[in-house]
């Protein structure tokens, strides 16, 4: 089985949680033997390398076949059935114009100097690996920006990938498409018209998870284009099941639900011990954006500080809504119980999860949410909103409705005040953990691929 | 000659209302929904059940006898939302072939943290059962037959004649709990153990399609009692009533299992039925069960497990008892009812994490959308408790 797969971001070049994931599946396919093409429009500055070989398409001069044959070279032992293409196209979704043009005008100038990009890391980490795979970013990387602000001329790019991703399909060898979240669903339709293979999308938000009921139309119109158009539509949970059945009108026999997962970290990897502080530490940590819910995290926090003190809370993160929170904690009178830390990233991130006694994601909506997961396995209690789709999968975590501040405040109390609440959250979280597995998620993909195109007999 | 012992367990706690940090009241319980659940529970089990055990008492001219232990939560209950119930019961007192059993009035887990407060809840209980039903109780049950050898020595001193408990594998080993057996720390007081193979045919399986006994019957049941003579004294057939009509619903045919088994017992001439105290004046013991750790009738581990399982449960379980002399001090009657009724077993079995994330009895009898939820809030109540307590 080998699978053609769309992506726009892995790990280190992310903005949310689609890297992780995507990085999670194709290590996951890759260990039960199925063979991934990942084609990836990494026209980002590639400062930061990792583990995997990335390779450019020969840029469209060279012979396909060299092109291949580069990229068994450059095979890493992690990933023995995943070759990586990158095609120099710009898909960044949370990005002003500015940023967008930026990133435009560094794509040329290293299109200009250097078109044959090669990396190649036979085993070893490269020293200035700014973020290690696993370590997601759960938030916007290279720019602020709201979900809703889709930069630019962002659609003229998704063509561009589009067009590229069906000339490296037309020298590729696979049985199956796979192509990841709306602004590669046109690259798969193009791919699938090409190459007859069957396709698969993979939702992993929706536009009205991101934008609310203020929709952007053209967004919407290539979603349900890319839904209807598919042979079948993974959704990353229930939740996101029902959005696409009742918003985009997909036939309900096309859908299928598969989980994300979570990679747990090597021991020697992380530092796994608490930092000890004297403020108990209670951490908001994601885009600071209307979809995530921070004004209710505020609010909340408002409420604990009337009955505990010695707490901080911690919103970490950047985003379209970070000077109204400024602001909001100034009016709730909490300035002094919130540190705001801007967007942090790698061993940030980690040492953050380390300080943190709780963390609290009130999201308004959440297709998955791979961050709760990633708080568990560093061992923090987690809150998270019913309106998630990872609250399908978690028990041994606390739950509220979104707008429920006034329980929220009770819950984040009560882990604070009851170490044995922490206690019992930590050991039976941990063990939940280990059932989410990426191998798992990959064997119910390879389940959904072998349905579409059954292996020869 | 094998004598079936059935005895009833009957029992509602008062479920608290979702209290927060924030509240600052002292109603603490959900009177709405246990009214609710008491009425409900009576219309489909207790009413039907005690109409069908009074009929056959009387069809029988008194060879049917069997016993029950009611909480004093569940007669709180009865007197304030099924009055009917409770007369129901009385009328069956009346019948002189039914016997009550006594135990810690708030079904609480009292002896394992305080025995005075432990001894105080008995002795409540056993007036309790004197007034309602002018009997003087004479065999003793721990809450969810929690039982090891200080509970006998405990229940000796307070002079019963004897204790029921779960005839647990891993304490029997190869002796059946079809006979009496007395705790080595004790000069008379007998053992009464849980046949629970034939407990639970009729408790959990009665009803289960897949069972390869099913559909049972009368007779056949009959029959698996009648192997027991020659090889045993009793069949001690111990379950909660709610069995009947609740968790093996009316069409199931619990209710026709239950009219038609003692006419097909006592059809054998072999074979009768004695309540726990009867069970114990006619035979003798054969012989010493030692129970140095704790033991229940609950889940497959049959230990505290379900009620002390995890730290949310002993944290809880440590300090509402860590509340009793400032409580008991203040002198404040209703609170004293109050904490009391926070003692109740269930408000920590729904704290338990052993079987949450498979969803299954746990959840079924469960309030609360998860233990985490249930420990908070009863952390929050208790926080209220210790304040009034602490104020005169």
């Amino acid at each position: 089985m080998r699978v053609f797969m769309l992506g726009w971001e892995f790990p280190p070049f992310i903005s949310g949680g689609l890297g992780t994931a995507c990085y999670g599946m194709t290590k996951g396919l890759d260990e039960i033997g199925v063979q991934v093409v990942f084609v990836l429009p990494t026209a980002v500055p590639v400062s930061a390398a990792s583990h995997v070989a990335f390779r450019t398409p020969a840029d469209l001069a060279s012979p396909e076949v060299q092109a291949v044959r580069a990229s068994r070279k450059a095979r890493t032992e992690t990933f023995e059935r995943v070759e990586f293409h990158r095609v120099p196209a710009v898909l960044q979704p949370y990005g002003t114009p500015e940023s967008f043009e930026q990133a435009i005008r560094s794509l040329e100038a290293r299109q200009a100097e250097d078109l044959f990009y090669h990396y190649s890391h036979e085993g070893s980490h490269p020293p200035h690996a700014a973020a290690p795979p696993p370590q997601a970013l759960p938030s916007g990387t290279f720019v602020s920006g709201a979900g809703a602000n889709y930069a630019g001329d962002l659609f003229s790019q998704i063509y561009r990938y589009a067009r590229m991703a069906t000339e490296i399909a037309e020298a590729s060898q696979f049985d199956v498409i796979h192509a990841h979240d709306w602004m590669t669903y046109p690259a798969g339709l193009a791919v699938a018209a090409a190459t007859k293979k069957p396709l698969v999308v993979h939702v992993h938000s929706t536009e009205f998870d991101r934008s609310g009921e203020n929709i952007n139309q053209q967004v919407y119109d290539i979603e349900r284009m890319g839904m209807h158009g598919a042979d079948r539509v993974v959704c990353v949970s229930y939740l996101t099941r029902s959005i696409v059945l009742s918003r985009y009108g997909v036939p309900t026999g096309k859908t299928e639900v598969v989980y994300n997962a979570v990679e747990l970290p090597d021991s020697d990897q992380w530092e796994m011990t608490p930092i000890r502080h004297n403020e108990r530490l209670v951490l908001f940590l994601g885009r600071v954006t209307m979809q995530k819910g921070p004004e209710y995290f505020l609010q909340a926090a408002a409420k604990v500080v009337q009955k505990f003190k010695n707490v901080r809370f911690v919103m970490a993160g950047s985003g379209d809504m970070i000077t109204r929170m400024i602001r909001l904690a100034a009016d709730l009178k909490i300035g002094r119980h919130v540190t705001f830390t801007g967007f942090l990233r790698g061993k940030d991130v980690d040492q953050v999860f380390r300080m943190a006694d709780l963390y609290v994601m009130p999201s308004v909506s959440e297709p998955f949410g791979i961050a709760p997961l990633e708080a568990i396995s560093h061992n923090v209690p987690v809150i998270i909103s019913k309106q998630s789709g990872v609250s399908e999968v978690l028990t041994h975590v606390l739950k509220v409705d979104f707008w429920d501040i006034n329980e929220m405040a009770n819950k984040i109390l009560a882990v604070l005040r009851h170490p044995p609440l922490q206690r019992t959250l930590r050991q039976h979280g941990h063990i939940e953990l280990r059932k989410l597995s990426w191998r798992d998620s990959a064997q119910q993909l390879k389940g959904i691929y072998e349905t579409m195109s059954p292996p020869p007999a | 000659m094998a004598s079936v012992v059935f005895y009833f367990q009957v029992h509602q706690p008062y479920r608290l209302r979702r209290y927060t940090i924030f509240d600052s009241d002292s109603n603490y319980f959900d009177d709405k929904k246990n009214a609710e659940i008491a009425r409900k529970v009576a219309n489909k089990c207790y009413l039907p059940a005690n109409a069908v055990i009074e009929d056959l008492v009387r069809r029988h001219d008194g060879r049917f006898r069997v016993s029950y232990s009611l909480t004093g939560t569940i007669i709180d209950q009865f007197r304030r939302w099924v009055p009917e119930a409770l007369d129901s019961f009385r009328r069956l007192a009346e019948t002189g072939c039914v016997e009550f059993i006594c135990e810690t009035y708030y079904h609480s887990l009292a002896f394992l943290y305080n025995r005075r407060e432990f001894i105080t809840q008995a002795q409540l209980h056993r007036k309790l059962m004197q007034e309602l039903f002018g009997q003087t109780p004479r065999v003793f049950r721990n809450t969810e037959l929690t039982y090891n050898n200080d509970v006998a020595g405990a229940v000796e001193e307070m002079g019963f004649d004897a204790i029921l408990t779960e005839g647990a594998d891993h304490i029997l080993g190869y002796r059946s709990p079809n006979f009496i057996y007395n705790p080595p720390n004790c000069s008379s007081l007998r053992m009464l153990m849980k046949n629970y193979r034939l407990s639970d045919d009729i408790a959990f399986r009665f009803g289960n399609r897949g069972w390869a006994e099913w559909p049972m019957t009368a007779e056949k049941f009959t029959h698996w009692v009648d192997q027991i003579n020659g090889n045993g004294y009793v069949c001690n057939l111990f379950m909660d009533y709610e069995t009947f009509g609740e968790h093996q619903w009316a069409d199931t045919g619990i209710f026709e299992f239950l009219r038609t088994l003692p006419a097909c017992v006592l059809a054998t001439r072999k074979n009768d039925f004695l309540t726990v105290s009867e069970a114990v004046a006619r035979y003798p013991a054969v012989g010493e069960v030692d129970v140095p750790h704790m033991i229940s009738w609950a889940d497959t581990e049959r230990d505290l497990s379900a009620w002390l399982g995890n730290s949310m449960q002993a944290n809880a379980l440590h300090d509402v008892y860590a509340a009793s002399e400032t409580v008991l001090a203040n002198g404040n009657e209703t609170l004293l009812d109050d904490w009391r009724k926070l003692q109740t077993s269930d408000h920590f079995y729904y704290m338990c994490t052993k079987w949450f994330a498979d969803g299954d009895v746990h959840k079924y009898f469960n309030p609360y959308e998860s233990p985490y939820d249930a420990y908070i809030n009863y952390m929050n109540i208790l926080d209220n408790v210790r304040n009034r307590a602490a104020t005169a």
